[in-house]
C-alpha cells in the first residue's frame, strides 16, 4: 500500500505577464478522501495543478506532497499519478508503447503497462495506434498513465470530459475505490454536478482565488418561497407591510427571508387568496455558481 | 532515476515511431545514388574528361565514399531536431517531465541516445556510398581503395561526424521548438545558406578562414574529404583545419545549441 500523502498548497501565485492567473492560493488535500477542485473555465485550476506537478514555475508560494516538491520526489510516478486535460501522446504510438516509455524512464516494471491498460478497460486496444482512439479512450489512456506507478496520490484534471455515461459512472466508482484504499485524490471540474456524487470535500476557486474549502454540506443552500395571488398588488403590499424581502418575477414573488408557513400566515391575516405557495431548494449547483460569482449573471 | 533508464526511454521514443527508419532508408538510397553517379562521372565511364573537374585518382575513392557525410549529414541533423520538436508538438513533454522532473537529465539522455542513432545513420550511409561507389569502380576497372587503412580511419571519423550532427539536431530542436520552423531552418541553412557562405568565403580573402567555422565545413574537416573541397568550392585561400579541430568545432555547435535551447525553451513552463 502506498504511503498516505497530503497535498499542501501554500500561498501559490502565478502571473502570466501582467495577468494574474492564480493569487495567493492555499489549501490542503487529505489522504483517504476525494477532493473536488472546482471553478469555472479560466479560474486557474489547470495552472494550479501544473504548478503542483512542476510543469509551471510558480511566481511565488509552494506546492508540495507532504512537504516535498514534485521536482524533488525520488520516484515521481510511484508517488503521484497524473492525468491532465491535454491529449499528450504521439498519434503514431500504440498505447502499450506510449506507457512503456514512461515505465522505462521511471524504472517501473513493464508488467504494469498491460495491467493498467486492462484496469482502465483498454485491454483489447493495447497495440492500436493512439491516433485512432476516441476521446473517451484517450481519457482512459491518460488514467492508465496516472495509475502506472501505483501512486498514493492521484491528480486528475477534468477526467469526466469526453466520457460516455457508462464511463462517467465507472470513473466515479473508481475514484471512490482509490480513496477508500487510503489514497489522496484531487479531481478538477468546472461543473459541481459532475463530481458531487463522488467527492468528500470541495476546494472552489474563482479568478485564481480560493472562495470555498470544506464539505459539500457546508455550501450555502438557501431555501426560498415562491408565492403568487390573483391579486398581485394586494399580496405585494401585505408582504411589504410584514417586512419580507422578495423579488417579483413572472412566476410569482420570490421571498428569500421566510418559510412557506410564515408567508401563508401573512396572506391569511391580510385576506389575500393565494394561487401558489411553494418552497424552492437553492441546490448545490446554484450555491456553487453563487460562490464563483456567476449565479447572478443572466 | 538512473541515467541509463532515461537513455533507454529515449531509444524507445525513437524506435516506436516511423520517422527514424524512413529517414534512414531515404538517406541510404540517396547517398548510394549520388555515390554511384559521381563514381561513374569521375571514373570516366561517361562524358569526356574535359567536362569533369579532375580529381586525383588516389583521392577519388575517399571523395566518393564521403558523400555519405558531405551530403547525408542533414539526415541525422533532422532526426535529432525532430526528436525534440516532436515532444513539443505532441505535448509529450508533459508525461516526459512527469516521469523525470529533472529536465536537464532528459535532454542529456536525448543527446546520448540520438548520437547513437546518428552513428547508426553514419554506418548506413557508408554502406550506401561504399556499396554503390565500389560497385561502379569495379565496373570501370578502377581501384576501390578499400585496402587503404587511412580510408577506414575516414569511415570511423564519418560515423563520429554523423553522431555529432544528431546531437546538434537535439540542440536545434530545443532552441526552435516549433517543428515546422525548425525543419525550414535546418533545410534552408544546410541546403542554401551554408553552401553559399562557404562559396563566398572561399573567394573573399579575409573570410576564408572564417568559412572553416561553418558547421558543414567543420564536419567535412572532421571527415577529411568532401565533394565540396574537391570541386574547389571551399578551397581558395583557406587553411584547411585538422580533423580533430573540425570535430571540436562541430561538438561546440552541439554544446552551444543545446545549452541555449535548455535555457530558452526546455526550462520554460509546459502549459
Amino acid at each position: 500500500m502506498p504511503n498516505r500523502t497530503t497535498i499542501e498548497i501554500r500561498g501559490l501565485s502565478k502571473d502570466f505577464g501582467s495577468v494574474s492567473a492564480v493569487s495567493d492560493l492555499s489549501f490542503t488535500v487529505q489522504p483517504g478522501t476525494v477532493t473536488g477542485f472546482l471553478g469555472p473555465n479560466g479560474a486557474g485550476k489547470t495552472t494550479t495543478l501544473r504548478m503542483l506537478l512542476g510543469l509551471v514555475r510558480p511566481t511565488s508560494g509552494t506546492a508540495t506532497f507532504g512537504g516535498t516538491s514534485y521536482r524533488d520526489l525520488r520516484a515521481p510516478l510511484a508517488t503521484v499519478g497524473t492525468a491532465l486535460e491535454a491529449a499528450s501522446f504521439h498519434p503514431g504510438r500504440s498505447a502499450r508503447n506510449h506507457l512503456s516509455i514512461y515505465a522505462t524512464a521511471a524504472a517501473i516494471p513493464q508488467a504494469r503497462v498491460g495491467a493498467v491498460l486492462e484496469q482502465v478497460g483498454l485491454g483489447a486496444y493495447v497495440d492500436r495506434r493512439v491516433g485512432g482512439y476516441s476521446l473517451g479512450m484517450r481519457q482512459r489512456l491518460g488514467l492508465a498513465l496516472a495509475l502506472l506507478g501505483d501512486p498514493g496520490v492521484l491528480v486528475l484534471d477534468e477526467p469526466v470530459n469526453g466520457l460516455d455515461p457508462e464511463g462517467i459512472r465507472w470513473i466515479r466508482t473508481f475514484m471512490r475505490e482509490l480513496a477508500a484504499e487510503g489514497r489522496t485524490v484531487l479531481v478538477s471540474s468546472h461543473l459541481l454536478s459532475e463530481v458531487q456524487q463522488s467527492v468528500d470535500r470541495l476546494v472552489v476557486i474563482s479568478k485564481g482565488r480560493l472562495v470555498y474549502e470544506g464539505g459539500l454540506q457546508g455550501l450555502d443552500t438557501e431555501t426560498r418561497v415562491a408565492v403568487d395571488s390573483p391579486d398581485r398588488g394586494m399580496l405585494d403590499a401585505a408582504l411589504l407591510a410584514a417586512g419580507a424581502e422578495f423579488t417579483s418575477t413572472d412566476a410569482g414573488l420570490i421571498v428569500s427571508s421566510m418559510t412557506a408557513a410564515e408567508v401563508g400566515a401573512i396572506a391569511q391575516r391580510s385576506g389575500v387568496a393565494l394561487s401558489l405557495l411553494q418552497t424552492q431548494q437553492g441546490g448545490l449547483e446554484q450555491a456553487f455558481l453563487d460562490l464563483v460569482g456567476e449565479g447572478s449573471q443572466p | 532515476m538512473n541515467v541509463f533508464a532515461l537513455i533507454r526511454a529515449e531509444f524507445q521514443k525513437v524506435l516506436t515511431t516511423r520517422i527514424w527508419w524512413i529517414l534512414l532508408l531515404v538517406l541510404v538510397v540517396y547517398v548510394a545514388m549520388l555515390a554511384g553517379f559521381l563514381g561513374a562521372a569521375f571514373g570516366g565511364s561517361f562524358g569526356s574528361a574535359s567536362e569533369v573537374p579532375p580529381v586525383p585518382t588516389e583521392q577519388l575513392s575517399a571523395v566518393i565514399y564521403s558523400v555519405a557525410t558531405a551530403i547525408g549529414y542533414v539526415f541525422p541533423l533532422m532526426l535529432g531536431t525532430l526528436s525534440v520538436t516532436g515532444e513539443f508538438r505532441h505535448q509529450t513533454l508533459t508525461p516526459t517531465f512527469l516521469a523525470t522532473p529533472r529536465r536537464g537529465r532528459v535532454l542529456l539522455a536525448k543527446i546520448v541516445a540520438l548520437s547513437v542513432f546518428g552513428a547508426i545513420y553514419g554506418v548506413g550511409a557508408l554502406i550506401g556510398s561504399i556499396g554503390a561507389g565500389a560497385g561502379v569502380f569495379a565496373i570501370t576497372d578502377l581501384d576501390n581503395g578499400l585496402g587503404d587503412q587511412d580510408l577506414w580511419l575516414l569511415f570511423a571519423r564519418s560515423v563520429l561526424a554523423m553522431a555529432l550532427w544528431a546531437a546538434i539536431g537535439v540542440g536545434v530542436g530545443a532552441l526552435v521548438p516549433n517543428q515546422v520552423a525548425a525543419i525550414v531552418i535546418v533545410l534552408a541553412f544546410t541546403q542554401f545558406v551554408e553552401p553559399i557562405l562557404r562559396t563566398v568565403a572561399s573567394f573573399v580573402s579575409w573570410a576564408a578562414d572564417l568559412g572553416n567555422y561553418l558547421p558543414g565545413a567543420a564536419g567535412d574537416a572532421l571527415v577529411g574529404a568532401s565533394i565540396y573541397g574537391s570541386l574547389g568550392m571551399a578551397a581558395g585561400e583557406a587553411t584547411v583545419v585538422e580533423w580533430w579541430q573540425g570535430g571540436l568545432i562541430l561538438a561546440a555547435y552541439a554544446v552551444v545549441a543545446t545549452v541555449l535551447g535548455y535555457l530558452i525553451a526546455w526550462r520554460s513552463d509546459v502549459t
